[in-house]
């Protein structure tokens, strides 16, 4: 599961005026034709500096979503209410856990090492999605994160799973077709809430409630008037842009939320006309200070992160062999 | 920091820096996937191991939890011998392949016209 590949407002401070500026023309044009003719891009070839650092950024920020996305719904697996659930959850967890291995040697590809990965989440350096700065404070919450945040994540990253960059690809089909019973675990988990007690209808409710601003800030800020966008699009690092994305996710899931009577806390969210969805202002000064560490959760998450870096050290040194060589994975 | 998770609030939070040393990722093995007995061995991706014994078991967590699989391969990434993408073009070894190809040998046609001229010819 995964937020967009987010750009922060000081990734776009950071952001050169030319960022094409001393990229060697020739070896630049093929490498736009070889794009714009579908073929995928490879660890060795010759990329402008730019792909490279927006593609680490990105498969980086995809790999922290995972490990940090696994920690609320973690929470759970202790307290799931029968043992099919406790299962399902303890399988999906591993998921995504596997998940973020497979982003990390993805990025690793383009030349970022994993310990500086890490290191850049533990030190606050690096994003995550957001929506995991958010607690799970009741069992809907869960039900909500399996079927609407892994609904999300899979509409953004079925997209990108057909962009340019061969070892994020192959890495975001494996992940697609895993997160496939994520969606379906999360679908069957919240039915069973929804057409229960009152009491459980209430509680997924209230879930879907607190869920539904996070889940609006997902796919980020508009960015289709970005300038930062259009190159990256032309590159095939980024497929559709956030609003589009978000769309198709509202196209697809609110009819499956409505159909059981149950609703978000928003009178405005509706299909207009043109078959574009409108939803209430969702008051994105909450989601720039979340993502800049003034959310519910950030201290939490980066703490149980830091502890269990600190209390696995031992192990991970016990066994390190003194011949190992540092060599980027191959694909 | 008082969090819903009691497991949470047990944990004693590190004040200092907590950083990674580069090496204690290990190093990268490539997985290779046997779906069943009489199929090839397919590269599915990597694992990060301290060594092979680790990397099989890794492999096995990684790669061989859902889908079928009867046996595995890891080998260390950086004992792989490979060529360069740029070099791509040492496989265009020539236009036309025909002669490599079993539809670039034809011979019905020789062996009917041969049987006419025999009819004819008696």
């Amino acid at each position: 599961m995964y937020g967009n590949g987010y750009i922060s407002p000081e990734e776009t401070a950071k952001q050169k005026p030319d960022p094409l500026a001393g990229e060697d023309l020739q070896q630049l044009a093929l490498f736009e034709e070889r794009i714009a003719r579908g073929e995928k891009i490879e660890p060795q070839d010759w990329m402008p500096k730019e792909y490279r650092r927006q593609l680490i950024r990105m498969i980086e920020q995809h790999a922290h979503s995972e490990v940090i996305g696994a920690l609320p719904e973690g929470t759970w697996i202790t307290r799931a209410p029968s043992m099919k659930r406790k299962l399902a959850l303890i399988a999906k967890v591993q998921d995504e856990i596997g998940h973020a291995h497979l982003l990390y040697n993805a990025a690793e590809t383009l030349g970022k090492s994993r310990e500086a990965m890490i290191n850049d989440l533990l030190s606050g350096k690096s994003k995550y999605s957001n929506v995991f700065n958010y607690p799970a404070t009741t069992w809907a919450d869960v039900t909500v994160i399996g079927f609407l945040i892994d609904g999300a994540a899979i509409v953004n990253q079925v997209i990108n799973a057909k962009g340019s960059y061969g070892p994020y690809c192959r890495a975001l089909e494996r992940i697609c077709y895993e997160e496939s019973f994520h969606l379906k675990q999360g679908h069957d988990a919240l039915v069973h809430l929804a057409v229960g007690t009152k009491e459980q209808r209430a509680m997924l409710q209230d879930a879907l409630n607190r869920w539904y601003r996070p889940i609006i800030h997902f796919f980020g800020p508009s960015d289709k008037a970005s300038v930062h966008g259009t190159l990256l699009m032309k590159w095939k690092v980024k497929m559709a842009s956030n609003d589009d994305m978000r769309n198709q996710f509202l196209d697809q899931y609110v009819p499956k939320i409505r159909e059981l009577g149950l609703d978000f806390p928003d009178p405005k969210l509706n299909k207009n006309a043109e078959g574009v969805w409108e939803f209430s202002d969702p008051n994105w000064d909450e989601f720039f200070a979340t993502i800049n560490g003034n959310g519910p959760c950030n201290a939490e998450r980066l703490a149980v992160r830091r502890w269990a870096e600190e209390h696995g050290r031992w192990v991970r040194k016990a066994l390190i062999n003194p011949s190992q060589k540092q060599v980027l994975p191959l694909s | 920091m008082k969090s819903f998770d009691p497991r949470v609030n047990r944990i004693k939070p590190i004040e200092e820096k907590t950083e990674m040393n580069i090496g204690e990722a290990w190093e990268p093995y490539e997985v290779f996937h046997q779906k069943k007995r009489g199929d090839h061995h397919i590269h599915v991706g990597s694992v990060h191991a301290p060594n092979a014994a680790q990397a099989l078991l890794f492999a096995k967590e990684q790669y061989g939890r859902r889908q079928n699989c009867v046996n595995m391969w890891v080998v260390r990434t950086a004992d792989v011998t490979q060529f360069q993408y740029d070099d791509a073009d040492i496989f265009e070894t020539a236009i036309d392949k025909e002669y490599r190809e079993a539809y670039g040998f034809k011979v019905r046609d020789k062996i009917n016209a041969y049987k006419k001229q025999q009819t004819e010819s008696k």
